[in-house]
C-alpha cells in the first residue's frame, strides 16, 4: 500500500505525459473511442499511473445543468456532499457514472456524477453568478470533505480519469457509449507512484479542462500568485495551477485566448522589441502586468472549452506538438503517430512555434 | 598609556627590511598613524589612531606593511568579551552614547546562509544562460487590478508609473554627505550604464548629477534636505525614508563641519550648520498621513514618478508593510537590520529591528494574504551580500534588491566602520578634499558596474540551473529554496521546506 | 535481398528485433509511432511507411534510412555514420550532436536542428533542410554543415535566435544575412562562389533525393554564418 503522503497535495509531484486532442469545427459527433485508439501509440510516454479523457457535447440531454462528477472514498462522505448540494442546488439527476470491470484497473473509488442548477435564491444571497458560485461549490468540497473530490464540473461537458495507462481508463470508463464535438485526453507519466484517482489528468474547473505535458519551473511563484484570488492549489500539480490561471485570465480579467497565451507563453523582450509598435506596446503592457503569470519551463498543454480547444507550447517550446486536419475535424497531439492511428489521411500537419497559441473553434450554433 | 587608557585594538607592523622610507603611508592615512622622527630618523606608528582601514597597507609600493588583530587580551570571558568590557570603559571614561558605522557586525543568523537554492535534474531542462536567452528585466511598481481596454476593445495599455531595470538591483540611498562628491559620481555613472538606478539618500541631489535624473531616484526623509518642486521632478522616482535598518526609528545627524559650501547649496542648508533628520517625519504621526504624503507627492510630480516608501524591518513589519500598500505607494523597500549606515548609536544599530530575510518573507506572504501583493513592488535590502543572497531574496518574494555596503566595497570601502569619523582614507565617508580625490569616479563606476555584471551573470546562471529563463517567474518561488539547520518556526515564517523534504 | 516487415501492433522492441534479423533492404510498412527505429545500425537499408516514432536513428551507424512522410522529434540523434532521407518534415531536435553521416529532409525541420553538431577525427555530419527551419538553429553547433533552403513553406528561413551557442561548423542559409537576427557571437555573411563549393556536393544530392533542379536551387544568395573567433563567448570567470 502506498502511504497516503505521497499522493498528489501531500507532495509536489513533477510528470511528463502525452496529450491529444480532435475537435469537430462543425459540431460533429466523435466517438469517445477514438481517443483511446490515439492514445495507444504514444503508451511510452505514460507509465501507466495517470489517464484520463475530457468530451465536450457528450450530454446534450442535460446541457443546461452543471455536470458534477465525484469520486468518493466511503458512502459517508457521499452522504454529506449530497446533503450540502440539496442545500444550495436543484439536482435533477444522480447515479454511478458506467464502468466496465477490466483487470488493469483496480482500487476504484465510488464514482459519482450529478445534473444540478444552483438555486436562484442562493445565488441572490451570494450576489454570484452561476459559474462563480459552482467554482467556489467545487473549491469548498475539494477541501473542506475529506474522501470527496469534484474533478469535473461543467456543463455538457465531462472528465473520465484514473490510475491506469489511457487506453485502459477509456475501457473502464466505457467512452464508445459517449459522444462529442471534442476530446481531450491525456496519459501520465508522474515521478512517484501515486494511489489516487483524483490525481489523474485532465484537471477541470467548470467547463475548461486542462491537459498537459512537461514540468514547469515557475510553479510555486504562479502557485501563490494564484492563490491570491480565491483559488486553491490542493493537488500541487501543474496542470491545477495552469487550469486556475486560465480561468483567472479568462473569466476574471476577460482576456481573449490569444492575449492569454501571450501572459503565460510571454515572447522574450527581445522578440517584442522587434515587433510594430502597436503589438510591441499590448505585448509590453501584458507582461509588465502579470509577471507572475509567466509559465517557464518546458509545458505543452491543450486547454478545453465550451466550443473550443486551444493548444499553446512554452515560450521555448521545449515539449513537442503537432497540429493536422482532415475535413471539419483537427487533431492535436505529443507526437503525429497519435493522429495517423485515427486519421491516417491527416492534412496540412505543422508544428506550433513555441508560444504561438493554436485555437480552434466550433461554428457558432453547431455545439 | 594611562590608567584609563585603553589599549589599541590593531597594531601595525613594518617590515623594516622591505620598507624604503618613501613616507607614503604618511601621506595616505588621515589619521595620523604613520609619523616620521626626524631626531631617530625612524618611521612610527601610532597604533591607537589606526582603524585597520588598509589604506596604508594596500599603498605601500613594497608591501612592508600589515595590520594585525593585537594580542594584548583581557582575561577571556564568554559573558564579558572584550568589546563590551571595552565599551563600558568607553562610557564611564566619556558619558557618552556609543557611535558606530555601517552594519551590525554581531554574529546573528544569517538566513541567507542557510537557505539552498535547486536546480533542475530530468523532469526539467536545465538552461545555459550564456547562448539561450535569459531575461533579468524587472518592473518595479503598481500593477492594477484588471487590464483597462479603450472603446475599440484594445488595450489602453496606460499603467500605473513603473521603474525599470535591467536586473534586479538597485543601488541603495547614500546622502550626499555621509559619502563624497565622488562616490555618488561614481553610483550615478554605474547605475546609467548598467540601466538601474542610484538613489540620492537624504541630502539633495548636488546641481552636476541632474544630467543622471532618469537613473536617479531622488529621497525624502524627515530633514527634507535639497527637497523642492525641481528635485522632486529630476528623478526617476521619489523614495521616502521613514526608516532605516541600521538604525530604526532615529534620525540622522550630519555634523555642521561635514557641511561645506557644495553640501550647503546641496541640502540648500546655511554652510557649517548641522544637518538634522529628526526621527519620524512630523507631518507623519499615523498611516493615514503617509498616504497625504504619498500623495502631496505624487501631485507635485503630476504622477508620473513612482513612490517608493521605505521602511526598517521591525518586529510588524508585515502589517506595516500592509498600511503602506494601502497608502497609494507604488513600491515599499525594506531594510533589514544588517543594513550600513555612516553613523549610529550601536546599542541601536545591533539591537534594533529584524533580519531581513524573515521581514521580506513576512510582508511577501502578508501581502499575498490580503490578495495585495501586485499593488506594491518590493524592495529588500539590508544586508545583500552576492548574487545568491540576490536570487534567494526574489525567491523569497522580493521584486529587487537594494545594494550599499557591497557597492561600498566595489568603490574601495574595508569596512573599517569608523565612517562617522569623516575621515575615510578611501574617499568615499569623507568630504575632505584631498581625501575624495582619490577617489576616481570613472574608476569607481567602472568597478561599480563590473561587480553588478558579474553577478547579473551568476544569476543568471543560478536561474538557468532552476529551469527558469525570467527572473520573474524565480519571485515569490519558494518551492526554489530550501532551508537548513533551521527550526521549524524559521521554516514556517520563511515558507520554506527543510531540504530533504 | 529485401524484404518487408508489418509494423502494425509491434512494439518498438518488436520491430527493432524483426529489423536485427533482417538483412539487406527492408521495408517497414504501417509504422505507427515506434520508436528508435533502426537505432545504432550499420550496413542495411532501411525504408518506412507510416510515421516513425521518436528517435529515429538514434545513434546510427552506417545504415541508410529512407522514411515516405513525416518524422517525429529527435531524428537522428548522436548520430555516427551513414544517411537519413526524410520526404516530408522532422520534428524538433533533429540531427541533435551528429557525429558524421548526412539527413537530408524534403520538408521542414521543428525547433533546434542540429543542436551541438560536432565533427571529429574526419567526421563531417551534414543535415540539408529543403524548407524552412524552427527557433534555435544550430544551438550550439560545434561542427559539421548544417544548410536550410526554404524552399517550401511559408515565413523567415528560420525562426529566433539562430545559431545561439554556436562555436564551430559552418550554416548556409538560402537567404540573406539581414533577414535574420544573429546572437553577436557569430559571423553571418553572403557567402561566396568558394563557400558554396564546399556544400554544392550535399545539396546536389539533396536535389537527387527529391527531384529538384540543382542550378535552380543555387541560383539565390545564401548566407554564411559561422563562429566569430574576435569574438567568443566571454565570461569573465575570476579566480576564486
Amino acid at each position: 500500500m502506498i502511504k497516503q503522503e505521497l499522493w498528489e497535495g501531500q507532495v509536489r509531484i513533477p510528470s511528463g505525459c502525452a496529450i491529444s486532442a480532435v475537435i469537430s469545427r462543425e459540431g460533429r459527433p466523435i466517438n469517445g473511442s477514438a481517443m483511446i485508439e490515439s492514445m495507444r501509440p504514444m503508451h511510452e510516454r505514460s507509465n501507466g499511473l495517470g489517464g484520463g479523457f475530457a468530451g465536450y457535447g457528450i450530454y446534450p440531454e442535460y446541457k443546461d445543468f452543471f455536470a458534477l462528477h465525484i469520486f468518493y472514498d466511503t458512502d459517508e462522505a457521499r452522504n454529506a456532499v449530497e446533503a450540502n448540494l440539496r442545500a444550495v442546488a436543484e439536482i435533477v439527476r444522480a447515479e454511478n457514472i458506467p464502468t466496465r470491470k477490466i483487470p488493469a484497473i483496480i482500487g476504484e473509488p465510488l464514482i459519482w456524477r450529478y445534473f444540478v442548477a444552483p438555486l436562484r435564491s442562493v445565488l441572490q444571497s451570494r450576489q454570484q453568478d452561476e459559474e462563480e458560485f459552482i467554482a467556489r461549490l467545487v473549491m469548498h468540497i475539494n477541501t473542506k470533505y475529506t474522501g470527496a473530490y469534484v474533478f469535473s464540473s461543467g456543463k455538457n461537458m465531462g472528465v473520465f480519469k484514473a490510475v491506469g495507462y489511457p487506453e485502459d481508463v477509456g475501457e473502464f470508463y466505457r467512452l464508445e457509449e459517449y459522444n462529442g464535438y471534442c476530446w481531450t485526453a491525456h496519459g501520465r507519466y508522474p515521478t512517484n507512484t501515486p494511489g489516487w484517482w483524483g490525481g489523474a489528468h485532465p484537471f477541470a474547473l467548470l467547463d475548461r479542462t486542462i491537459v498537459h505535458n512537461g514540468e514547469i519551473s515557475s510553479y510555486d511563484c504562479n502557485r501563490r500568485t494564484i492563490e491570491m484570488y480565491g483559488y486553491r492549489c490542493t493537488l500541487q500539480t501543474d496542470t491545477e495551477v495552469i487550469t486556475y490561471i486560465a480561468d483567472f485570465l479568462q473569466r476574471k480579467q476577460g482576456l481573449s485566448l490569444e492575449e492569454m497565451a501571450s501572459v503565460i507563453a510571454a515572447p522574450f523582450w527581445s522578440t517584442i522589441e522587434r515587433k510594430g509598435e502597436a503589438e510591441r506596446k499590448e505585448l509590453s503592457y501584458l507582461r509588465t502586468l502579470y509577471p507572475s503569470l509567466l509559465i517557464t519551463g518546458p509545458f505543452s498543454i491543450i486547454l478545453g472549452f465550451a466550443g473550443g480547444l486551444m493548444a499553446l507550447n512554452d515560450r521555448l517550446k521545449l515539449r513537442s506538438m503537432v497540429v493536422g486536419e482532415k475535413d471539419d475535424r483537427v487533431y492535436i497531439a505529443s507526437e503525429e503517430a497519435a493522429i495517423r492511428a485515427i486519421e491516417p489521411e491527416a492534412e496540412n500537419i505543422w508544428a506550433p512555434a513555441g508560444g504561438q497559441p493554436v485555437i480552434v473553434r466550433v461554428r457558432e450554433g453547431a455545439y | 598609556m594611562g590608567q584609563w587608557d585603553i589599549y589599541p585594538e590593531f597594531e601595525v607592523v613594518r617590515n623594516e627590511a622591505r620598507c624604503t622610507r618613501c613616507m607614503g603611508c604618511i601621506a595616505q592615512c588621515a589619521n595620523g598613524v604613520h609619523s616620521y622622527d626626524e631626531k631617530r630618523q625612524a618611521l612610527l606608528c601610532d597604533d591607537a589612531k589606526c582603524v585597520d582601514c588598509h589604506r596604508c597597507v594596500a599603498m605601500c609600493p613594497t608591501r612592508a606593511l600589515k595590520i594585525v588583530k593585537s594580542d594584548c587580551a583581557l582575561r577571556e570571558n564568554g559573558n564579558w568579551d572584550g568589546d563590551t568590557i571595552k565599551e563600558v570603559f568607553k562610557q564611564a571614561q566619556s558619558g557618552g552614547v556609543l557611535l558606530s558605522s555601517m552594519g551590525n557586525p554581531k554574529r546573528y543568523p544569517v538566513y541567507w546562509d542557510k537557505l539552498l537554492l535547486n536546480a533542475s535534474q530530468v523532469t526539467n531542462p536545465s538552461i545555459d544562460p550564456l547562448r539561450e536567452p535569459m531575461e533579468t528585466r524587472v518592473f518595479l511598481g503598481k500593477k492594477p487590478e484588471r487590464p483597462q481596454r479603450g472603446a475599440d476593445g484594445k488595450f489602453t495599455c496606460e499603467l500605473p508609473p513603473q521603474l525599470e531595470l535591467s536586473m534586479p538591483m538597485l543601488f541603495s540611498a547614500m546622502s550626499y554627505g555621509s559619502i563624497s562628491y565622488n562616490a555618488h559620481e561614481a553610483l550615478a555613472r554605474a547605475a546609467e550604464e548598467l540601466g538601474i538606478y542610484y538613489n540620492t539618500g537624504e541630502g539633495g541631489l548636488h546641481e552636476d548629477f541632474y544630467a543622471y535624473g532618469e537613473n536617479t531616484i531622488v529621497q525624502v526623509a524627515s530633514g527634507r534636505f535639497g527637497v523642492h518642486e525641481g528635485y522632486l521632478n529630476a528623478g526617476a522616482a521619489i523614495e521616502i525614508k521613514m526608516g532605516q535598518g541600521a538604525k530604526p526609528g532615529i534620525g540622522g545627524h550630519l555634523p555642521g563641519t561635514k557641511v561645506g559650501a557644495d553640501i550647503s547649496r546641496t541640502r540648500m542648508i546655511p554652510e557649517g550648520s548641522d544637518a538634522i533628520s529628526p526621527a519620524p517625519h512630523h507631518d507623519i504621526y499615523s498611516i493615514e498621513d503617509l498616504r497625504q504624503l504619498v500623495y502631496s507627492l505624487k501631485q507635485a510630480t503630476h504622477h508620473k514618478k513612482p513612490v517608493i516608501v521605505k521602511v526598517a524591518a521591525v518586529h510588524n513589519i508585515a502589517a506595516i508593510a500592509s498600511g503602506i500598500a494601502r497608502s497609494g505607494a507604488d513600491i515599499i523597500a525594506i531594510d533589514g537590520f544588517r543594513g550600513g549606515t555612516g553613523a549610529a548609536p550601536t546599542r541601536i544599530r545591533d539591537s534594533v529591528g529584524i533580519p531581513i530575510e524573515l521581514a521580506l518573507a513576512a510582508v511577501d506572504q502578508r501581502l499575498r494574504d490580503e490578495g495585495i501583493r501586485n499593488e506594491v513592488g518590493l524592495i529588500a535590502g539590508g544586508s545583500i551580500r552576492s548574487s545568491a543572497d540576490v536570487a534567494k531574496a526574489i525567491a523569497l518574494g522580493a521584486d529587487a534588491v537594494y545594494l550599499g555596503t557591497a557597492a561600498l566595497l566595489a568603490l574601495g570601502c574595508h569596512l573599517c566602520r569608523t565612517c562617522q569619523t569623516g575621515t575615510c582614507n578611501w574617499g568615499i565617508a569623507t568630504q575632505r578634499s584631498e581625501l575624495v580625490a582619490r577617489l576616481d569616479p570613472k574608476e569607481g563606476a567602472r568597478r561599480l558596474c563590473n561587480l553588478l555584471t558579474a553577478w547579473n551573470h551568476e544569476l543568471m546562471e543560478m536561474l538557468g540551473g532552476m529551469g527558469i529563463n525570467s527572473i520573474e517567474a524565480l519571485r515569490g518561488n519558494r518551492l526554489m529554496l530550501r532551508g537548513i539547520g533551521l527550526t521549524a518556526g524559521e521554516l514556517e515564517i520563511l515558507g520554506v521546506a527543510h531540504a530533504g523534504a | 535481398m529485401s524484404c518487408e516487415i508489418n509494423a502494425r501492433g509491434l512494439s518498438a522492441v518488436e520491430l527493432g528485433q524483426r529489423l536485427e534479423a533482417a538483412e539487406g533492404s527492408v521495408t517497414v510498412t504501417e509504422c505507427l509511432g515506434q520508436r528508435f527505429v533502426g537505432a545504432g545500425m550499420d550496413g542495411r537499408r532501411i525504408r518506412i511507411e507510416g510515421i516513425p516514432g521518436n528517435a529515429l536513428g538514434a545513434y546510427l551507424n552506417g545504415a541508410a534510412l529512407e522514411v515516405c512522410g513525416n518524422a517525429q522529434d529527435a531524428v537522428g540523434d548522436t548520430m555516427n555514420d551513414g544517411e537519413i532521407v526524410i520526404h516530408g518534415n522532422v520534428g524538433d531536435t533533429a540531427g541533435y550532436a551528429m557525429r558524421g553521416g548526412k539527413i537530408y529532409v524534403e520538408g521542414s525541420a521543428g525547433y533546434r536542428a542540429g543542436v551541438h553538431m560536432k565533427e571529429y577525427a574526419g567526421k563531417l555530419p551534414v543535415m540539408v533542410i529543403g524548407g524552412r527551419a524552427g527557433s534555435f538553429l544550430g544551438e550550439y553547433q560545434a561542427g559539421g554543415i548544417l544548410v536550410v533552403l526554404g524552399l517550401s513553406g511559408r515565413g523567415p528561413i528560420a525562426g529566433n535566435f539562430p545559431c545561439t551557442g554556436m562555436h564551430g561548423g559552418r550554416v548556409f542559409l538560402r537567404c540573406r544575412p539581414e533577414e535574420l537576427l544573429f546572437p553577436q557571437q557569430v559571423t553571418a555573411r553572403l557567402a561566396g562562389l568558394e563557400d558554396l563549393e564546399a556544400v554544392r556536393p550535399y545539396i546536389k544530392e539533396f536535389c537527387g533525393h527529391f527531384g529538384k533542379d540543382l542550378e535552380e536551387v543555387l541560383d539565390a544568395p545564401f548566407t554564411l554564418v559561422t563562429p566569430d573567433s574576435r569574438n567568443p563567448y566571454r565570461q569573465m570567470y575570476v579566480a576564486n
